[in-house]
């Protein structure tokens, strides 16, 4: 199709009003800008921006309600995690115990290095137990590369408790009840 | 052996030359501020040195303003890695930053930026072929860009360096022809005696209108600055004629279209708006004391200043130029343009003899 341009006059092909026109825009900017206040950057970090809900920030492990750890160290967040950022100690069969009711095991040692996280959020997708979540950290900062590699004391502690089902004492307390429950042998 | 003159031409070379290089310095950032507010957002605001909380009333008020990023960039371009090619053609390579940035700072000797402190012209050189010298200057300043696009051995610079010297070269014959009619008027190649002229028969550009609006659009040109930007084009050429550089090298380049503003801008206000004059309060005349003195410098920096606004808002006002259309521009329309107004002035000037 052939689109119907109109040939310019005089004043346009003089550059004219595209001169004026450039300096009114220009000068509403800058007088806005300056004197108005309505620069639109956000000066970070005295202005943070909302974060988001569901946003991926730094992976921490957290308690549940009644302060226990939640961790099993089944190691599939280990095993998925594609820059291998986790990496897990498991307790083997002479190590310590879990220290709450009714799990199995607990890890030995549990390192992500933040340096290789790259917060895809496959280790809160994969962790059957809701051990792990990427909560709202994002600028994650150290002085050296070995201070980036965040230790269970330290996850535990940033991750801080995020309620959920209890299955394990709900198993318990399932296991307890059928005890009682009568059987006609 | 005049050792007066010789010493007193020295100390004004180290002055002058430091001021226009703090005020390059301060012009980059000037760029940057002004550009950031024309886009809606605030430029640097966030550099200082350790101790600029602790002076008293301005400290945080000049770390708002970016007073001390130039500082910042200068120990940036120190401190960098200099790094050179593989394959660059290595005395051309180290030579280009240097020729970039000669001519512009030789321009500044000639142009008078105040008229008298006691009894010392403030001039460094009052040449009487002022106009002619600055010319021949601003000619030599195309081989810095020709070379450093040629010695860096690579596509995107050598296009930026070819294009850069065939429409430096083309504007410079709009830009030469363009001064006749003020010299034609003013009757002389003077610097000093030119805006001499201006102080007693009012501003040039009243004289010659067209002359102006020819040198200012050729002087961006000359430049390289926005409509005209064609060697640094970013979005075409990456960097045009100084991607392969780094650090100092750049820093002269960048230093070096800064100060070649500096001297337009100061040749402008020579030329057409009557240097360090002011038509009233009695600031026409050469200063008799101090005060005057000083004033006519302040008057001079002010003047110089607004040019240098304008270039920086036209850079980010009006698109580029295409690259025919410039050469178009500076062929087809403005010799011709040039041309006719040297007639007609010379034929207005003959008429009312």
């Amino acid at each position: 199709m052939i689109v119907n341009r109109k040939p310019l006059t005089i004043w346009e092909r003089l550059y004219l009003p595209a001169i004026v026109g450039g300096f009114k825009v220009t000068a509403r900017h800058l007088f806005r800008s300056l004197f108005g206040g309505k620069a639109v950057t956000m000066e970070y970090p005295e202005q943070k921006w909302a974060v988001p809900p569901d946003y991926r920030g730094a992976p921490y492990l957290v308690r549940d309600q009644d302060g226990n750890t939640k961790c099993v160290s089944c190691q599939l967040c280990e095993f998925i995690c594609p820059p291998k950022a986790i990496k897990i100690i498991p307790p083997g069969p002479t190590g310590p115990l879990a220290d709450r009711p009714n799990a199995e095991k607990m890890p030995l040692e549990f390192e992500i290095n933040m340096l290789r996280c790259i917060f895809c959020g496959y280790c809160q997708e994969v962790c059957p137990e809701e051990a792990i979540f990427l909560l709202k950290d994002y600028s994650l900062t150290g002085l050296s590369r070995n201070e980036m590699i965040y230790n269970k004391e330290k996850l535990l502690a940033l991750g801080g408790v995020h309620g959920g089902i209890q299955k394990w004492k709900h198993t318990l307390e399932e296991a307890k009840a059928q005890e009682d429950f009568p059987v006609n042998v | 052996m005049n050792w007066n003159f010789i010493i007193f031409s020295l100390i004004k070379i180290v002055i002058v030359i430091g001021v226009v290089q703090g005020m390059v310095a301060y012009a980059v950032l000037a760029e940057r501020k002004v550009s950031a507010w024309i886009q809606d957002r605030v430029g640097p605001n966030r550099a200082a040195p350790p101790f600029a909380q602790y002076i008293p009333v301005v400290g945080p008020f000049l770390t708002r303003v970016g007073f001390f990023q130039p500082i910042a960039d200068g120990l940036k371009f120190i401190l960098k890695e200099d790094f050179t090619p593989a394959g660059v053609r290595k005395a051309y390579f180290w030579l280009a930053p240097a020729i970039a940035i000669i001519p512009a700072m030789l321009v500044v000797a000639v142009i008078p930026f105040g008229s008298q402190l006691g009894q010392q012209q403030m001039v460094i050189s009052d040449l009487n072929v002022g106009i002619l010298y600055t010319f021949g200057i601003v000619s030599l300043g195309v081989y810095g860009i020709v070379l450093a696009g040629y010695a860096a051995n690579s596509k995107y610079p050598f296009l930026g360096g070819i294009r850069s010297s065939a429409q430096m070269i083309s504007y410079e014959i709009a830009m030469g022809m363009s001064v006749i009619p003020v010299l034609l008027v003013a009757g002389n190649l003077n610097l000093s005696r030119i805006i001499g002229w201006q102080a007693q028969h009012g501003w040039l550009v009243l004289y010659a209108p067209v002359s102006f609006f020819i040198f200012l659009t050729a002087s961006f040109a000359e430049t390289n600055r926005l409509p005209f930007d064609f060697p640094e084009a970013e979005q075409e050429l990456v960097g045009g004629y100084h991607t392969e550089y780094s650090s100092m090298k750049f820093a002269l380049f960048f230093l070096g279209e800064y100060s070649n503003m500096i001297a337009s801008a100061a040749m402008m206000v020579t030329l057409f708006f009557g240097g360090w004059t002011l038509p009233f309060w009695g600031l026409d005349q050469p200063a008799a004391t101090l005060g005057a003195g000083l004033a006519h410098i302040l008057i001079f920096l002010v003047k110089m200043l607004l040019f240098m606004l304008l270039f920086i808002w036209v850079r980010w006002m009006w698109p580029r130029f295409r690259y025919d259309q410039l050469m178009n521009l500076g062929w087809q329309r403005f010799v011709p343009l040039a041309l006719a107004n040297i007639l007609v002035t010379a034929v207005v000037l003959w008429v009312r003899s």
